[in-house]
């Protein structure tokens, strides 16, 4: 699981991805996880980091994890591994 | 000890910069926390979820609001409560209070009336199935009846010769009024002169007394002027029976079928902003009227049977999310506790449903699809919402008409329906259904009471 190459993330959640000229917009919890996943961390990691600082129990976290990474792949903003 | 940050689940959304939002706008996603000052949560945790919450408050203002509208432009103007549309007591009463009469289509809907103390005479009797029974209790009664077809005016001729009364009567109306379809399967039709021959019978025989003329042109109609074309058609009957019988009609009933604020499905734009005002349907039937050969001295009582004009936008229907589920083209959906089983008119409107939390400004399109195991249990097959979670709660508007009288119980048992009376204090009016209460109404013979598994 990476994010494609020179995708932009501004602070503010706003995401662009240069090579199909499309933008998204995150949420707060959405722009943390993008920004996880950008420095390479596992699915487990990743929810290790946000259960620290969040009110919610891990299990939710992974399963809404896992949901973000779908739409992701789905807007193709993710490249798996084989690609 | 730390405290930690609220969490909201993550969300991703493409912007399109080229195109308008089709799907909801701003308003429908603000939340709804309080309905005529009373905390939804509070009426969730009291009274359970789904629940159905009535507005006294608004069922009076928008009845004065339309008596209002007819009233500046007509001298005589009289409402008739559809029964149909919302009979729990508690609301007829809050209509008979205000001064409207009953308007029933049924036995069941007549006896209704009688129990709420409506008085006889001010009963109108519409509908294609009244029993001989019926009948009899409405002639005696001295109720307005208005005869549907040519089987039931022969049997009102009959018991009026047996029983020496003389039913009170009214035929109902059907014509082209611009719009289709053509409602032509009640009462008589007026182009091909079944309405005109109809009314020739009454008077020869002698055994009735013509009081009124009788349409209702439709449901949900967003036409003004098929009303006025319908008023005008009804004069014209009137002036006809002035003419050949010197008999002057007592009323002219112009039915229900003015369009509420709901928001039909497929429409773009919502129908608090497009559909016709009361006033402007008020404008053309009363024009109509006035302009006709009618003398001012005495002008028949104009009747109105509107239902869902007066009551759709004073209730409200809360329920609470289930779960949510990405579908397989990737389109989020909500699971709610509210199903089309109780929620009928979702068949036709696209519902304003509002959260009854705040949220942060973030928002996906959604799905919602109700609680039962059925493909056609769908609340709103596309609409922006915030990021709702399991057991946030929402509010869906404008379900006074037609829900609490067309629901089933299918699958679930149906809610509590309260009402919040002008000082805000809360009453069941409706109590939900239990088990036993279903179970009363069955039999198992014997030979089917055990088995072995
Ligand atoms: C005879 C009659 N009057 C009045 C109504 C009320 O109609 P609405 O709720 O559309 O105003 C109906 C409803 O179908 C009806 O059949």
């Amino acid at each position: 699981m990476n994010l494609k190459n020179n995708i932009a993330i501004s602070d503010s959640g706003f995401v662009f991805n240069p090579a199909s000229g499309e933008s998204f917009s995150v949420n707060p919890i959405g722009l943390e996880m993008l920004n996880h996943i950008r420095q390479g961390q596992s699915i487990e990691e990743i929810v290790n980091s946000i259960e620290k600082d969040f009110q919610v129990e891990k299990s939710v976290i992974e399963r809404d994890l896992h949901d973000f990474i779908d739409m992701m792949s789905q807007y193709h903003l993710i490249q798996n591994e084989e690609e | 000890m730390i405290t930690k940050k609220r969490y909201e689940r993550p969300v991703i959304k493409k912007l399109e910069s080229n195109m308008p939002n089709k799907f909801g706008t701003r308003t429908e996603y603000e939340p709804v926390l309080h309905l005529d000052d009373v905390p939804v949560k509070d009426l969730i945790s009291k009274y359970g979820s789904p629940l159905f919450v009535v507005s006294e408050r608004k069922i009076r203002k928008n009845y004065q609001a339309a008596k209002q509208a007819f009233e500046t432009r007509y001298p005589r103007v009289q409402f008739a409560w559809s029964y149909k549309t919302n009979y729990l007591n508690a609301v007829c009463n809050i209509f008979h209070q205000e001064g409207s009469w009953a308007e029933v289509v049924s036995g069941f809907e007549y006896d209704k009336a009688i129990n709420n103390g409506v008085p006889g005479n001010n009963i109108i009797f519409n509908g294609p199935d009244k029993t001989e029974q019926d009948l009899r209790k409405a002639i005696t009664n001295n109720s307005l009846i208005h005869i549907d077809h040519l089987d039931e005016l022969y049997m009102l001729q009959e018991i009026a010769k047996s029983t020496k009364q003389k039913p009170r009567v009214a035929i109902r109306v059907n014509m082209d009024t611009g719009i289709y379809p053509i409602w032509d399967r009640f009462g008589f039709n007026f182009e091909n002169g079944q309405a005109w021959d109809a009314l020739n019978k009454i008077m020869f025989s002698g055994t009735m007394e013509l009081v009124g003329l009788h349409t209702h042109i439709g449901t949900f109609m967003l036409s003004p002027n098929a009303y006025a074309v319908a008023a005008t058609k009804l004069a014209n009957l009137a002036q006809r029976l002035q003419q050949k019988y010197d008999h002057e009609i007592k009323y002219i009933d112009m039915g229900g079928g003015f369009a509420s604020r709901n928001t039909l499905k497929g429409a773009y734009l919502p129908g608090t902003d497009t559909n016709p005002s009361i006033d402007e349907f008020a404008e053309a039937i009363t024009s109509a009227l006035i302009n006709s050969d009618f003398r001012p001295k005495n002008p028949p009582l104009l009747i109105l049977e509107t239902g869902r004009a007066l009551i759709d936008d004073a209730a409200w229907l809360l329920g609470s999310v289930i779960a949510n589920k990405r579908l397989a083209d990737g389109r989020r959906s909500t699971i709610i506790d509210i199903g089309v089983n109780i929620l009928f008119t979702a068949f036709w409107y696209a519902h304003k449903i509002t959260p009854a939390q705040k949220f942060t400004s973030y928002t996906e399109e959604t799905v919602i699809y109700g609680p039962l195991c059925m493909n056609i249990d769908i609340i709103r097959d596309n609409i922006t919402l915030p990021l709702l979670n399991k057991g946030d709660q929402i509010v869906a508007h404008h379900v006074g008409a037609y829900n609490m009288t067309q629901w089933m119980q299918f699958i679930t048992l149906r809610p509590k329906v309260v009402l919040i009376d002008q000082n805000s204090k809360v009453h069941v009016i409706r109590n939900n259904e239990t088990l036993q209460n279903l179970m009363e109404l069955e039999a198992v013979p014997t030979h089917l009471a055990t088995f072995d598994l």
